[in-house]
């Protein structure tokens, strides 16, 4: 990672990502305006709101995967570690190795089990014994069990919830610092997606998790603290950050009446 | 039609929809059965040339040539050598060993050597399979009056000799193994040049221009070459590879000048200039399957930290590849089947000698069935028909050694 060359060096240990002013547009729309949040080390960080209000746009300015679509670009800044992500001397390929990316549609690589995680190790140059880094990403996803005797079949061979957890064993095996998480479990049944928010439960001893959700439950069940996003209503039809507080702070006493109305169901 | 029972509740609109979507069905149906049909004539057409009855006349009578009992046929290459030596004029004689030295030709092609220049054997009359199968008593007879002394034989004129033997200008003793030594050294070229260019190129507009002007008029003026006629090609193609890079296509910065040819109308030159006419259809098809790899795929390995180039290599090459392959395939059985340019570029239409490197003239497989549809006699039409024969199993063949290569790939999980 590029060093610390914007000056702020005195960032607070506690947080591990922080927006300031962020605004994100694509083309000329802005989608987001003005989240100023921060991401709590080793905690998970549940963004919630209803469909269309900026999300996963947000959550994909967090490791630049936003660029990846043509014509998005930002204002504002994004530092992780107290480094502006964003900085013209960062590479985008490093702030993702950084902050991992686990997505709404499992998507293992069509490979075997063992490949996916080898390959994601091996392009970042990992040396080491392949055999046992494999083995204690599929633990850490809590996967081992399941898949230790077909470790040479298709990713693709296994369930929807398996396949997540392949994607989260692929993403921890690279030993990131946050993983985001965009909506992993609205493609699973009910025990999948709780298997999973077992499993952030555990990882959050490790890594800082950040998760977009549609699912009011899972963020109250399963996150430290919540951003309530909604569009605003000034006309300008731009997402942005209502509230952002703990997470049963949100669910018992929120400030905003938007939040009160959206999380206890009398939305629209 | 008998009327459908009109169930209690259901509103009754559904017979006069579907009656419309049978009307369209049935059209769709016999458009399809034309295709088959025009499919079936055609494949009947060229059978029906490519074999038959043929009455034949030795100029010679072989019965003559035999030497001390020894039949033409068992005669050793040295007997064969002192006929030829007797028979034909020096100048003849001289002019055939700077083709090729007598010392270097095989038993077997002085042997025919002496059977097409001396013995020659002449068609008389050939007739389609379709009027010998039906009328074979008529042909009999009229063969016994108007040409006694001629042999009449049921010949099919697709045979594995045919496939083996040279070009000659004898029909009885023609062959194509020429023409499919030059379409297959012609096509290697062809794949050399335009697969790696074809896919680089996909690969370039597809993952890394980005979208302004200039890209914008390169991709349409790739879309509108796969369109341009194929004999511009050949133009270009002798232009640029025959004319300006000659001493190249010659092999004379090789120092491998074919003395028969000592030009640029080689081997290399006919495969690069069916490189450049396919080349644009190969980097459409190999846009389109890059383009299909899903977006998740590429989120997933930039979601690891993949750089740009190890997405493309790993994911998304290897995903493409089937259908980058079956693109090339398509476009490789057009080079194969194509003569204007070729014509052009300077195909040679009477050659006896094999490709034997890059920079060998040529003839191919469609040129050789040109040339022979454009003769007059009935009997080169019966070997261009079998040459036509010889050309489809080749491109099927060809066809089929792709597609099971692409399923390879594809089966890679």
């Amino acid at each position: 990672m590029a060093t610390n060359n914007n000056g702020n060096n005195h960032f607070d240990q506690k947080y591990v990502i922080e927006t300031q002013d962020l605004d994100i547009f694509y083309g000329t729309f802005k989608a987001v305006t003005g989240v100023n949040m921060k991401v709590e080390r080793n905690a998970i960080t549940a963004i919630i709101g209803p469909s269309g209000c900026g999300k996963s746009t947000l959550l994909r300015a967090f490791n630049r995967m936003n660029e990846l679509y043509a014509g998005t670009s930002i204002k504002g800044r994004v530092s992780f570690n107290g480094v502006d992500i964003y900085d013209r001397e960062v590479d985008p390929v490093e702030v993702r190795y950084r902050i991992g990316m686990v997505f709404q549609k499992p998507n293992p690589f069509p490979k075997s089990i063992y490949e996916n995680i080898a390959w994601t190790a091996r392009i970042h140059g990992y040396k080491g014994k392949m055999d046992t880094l494999v083995e204690s990403a599929l633990k850490q996803a809590a996967l081992w069990d399941e898949v230790k005797d077909k470790l040479h079949q298709s990713g693709l061979s296994l369930s929807g919830g398996q396949q997540q957890r392949l994607c989260i064993a692929r993403a921890i095996s690279i030993k990131p610092e946050v993983i985001l998480m965009d909506e992993p479990a609205s493609a699973l049944d009910p025990i999948a997606t709780l298997k999973i928010e077992e499993l952030m439960q555990e990882l959050k001893k490790d890594y800082t998790i950040v998760i977009v959700t549609h699912n009011m439950q899972q963020a109250a069940r399963a996150s430290d603290y919540t951003a309530m996003m909604m569009l605003s209503g000034n006309g300008e039809r731009s997402g942005t950050v209502i509230e952002f507080d703990e997470t049963n702070r949100i669910f018992t006493r929120p400030k905003d009446k938007r939040t009160e109305d959206y999380v206890t169901g009398r939305f629209g | 039609m008998k009327e459908k029972a009109v169930v209690q509740g259901f509103s009754n609109n559904t017979v006069a929809r579907h009656r419309k979507g049978v009307i369209w069905q049935v059209l769709f149906q016999a458009s399809t059965i034309v295709g088959i049909l025009a499919l079936i004539a055609l494949l009947l057409n060229v059978i029906n040339g490519a074999f038959g009855y043929v009455a034949y006349e030795a100029k010679v009578d072989p019965d003559t040539l035999a030497v001390d009992g020894v039949s033409l046929e068992d005669q050793s290459k040295e007997q064969l050598l002192t006929l030829i030596q007797s028979t034909f004029s020096s100048g003849a004689y001289n002019k055939l060993n700077n083709e090729k030295p007598f010392t270097d030709r095989t038993r077997e092609e002085v042997h025919q050597l002496v059977i097409e220049r001396i013995v020659r054997p002449q068609v008389v009359e050939v007739w389609d399979l379709w009027t010998s199968l039906t009328q074979a008593d008529q042909i009999r007879t009229t063969v016994a009056q108007e040409y006694p002394k001629a042999e009449l034989d049921f010949v099919s004129w697709l045979t594995t000799d045919f496939v083996t033997r040279p070009q000659t200008s004898e029909p009885l003793t023609a062959g194509v193994r020429t023409a499919i030594l030059g379409s297959l050294w012609t096509i290697l070229f062809t794949i050399l040049l335009a697969f790696p260019l074809g896919v680089g190129a996909a690969i370039y507009l597809e993952e890394y221009a980005s979208d302004n002007w200039l890209n914008r008029i390169i991709q349409t003026n790739i879309n509108n070459l796969a369109g341009v006629p194929s004999i511009v090609y050949g133009i270009l193609g002798l232009a640029i590879f025959v004319r300006t890079l000659e001493p190249l296509t010659s092999g004379e910065v090789f120092g491998m000048v074919d003395p028969t040819t000592a030009n640029g109308r080689t081997v290399l030159s006919a495969g690069l200039t069916l490189g450049l006419l396919v080349l644009p259809i190969i980097i459409i098809n190999a846009q389109e399957a890059i383009r299909a790899v899903p977006r998740s795929l590429r989120n997933a390995s930039f979601g690891v930290g993949a750089t740009k180039w190890q997405t493309v290599w790993s994911h998304v090459l290897p995903n493409a590849m089937p259908g980058i392959l079956t693109g090339t395939i398509l476009a490789v059985s057009r080079a194969i089947g194509e003569t204007a340019p070729l014509v052009v570029v300077g195909a040679s239409t009477a050659i006896s000698f094999d490709p034997s490197s890059p920079f060998s003239k040529f003839t191919t497989l469609p040129i050789q069935i040109y040339q022979w549809t454009s003769r007059p006699q009935d009997e080169f039409q019966s070997l261009a028909a079998a040459s036509i024969l010889v050309l489809l199993v080749l491109l099927l063949s060809l066809n089929a050694s792709a597609v099971l290569l692409r399923n390879r790939f594809s089966r890679r999980f």
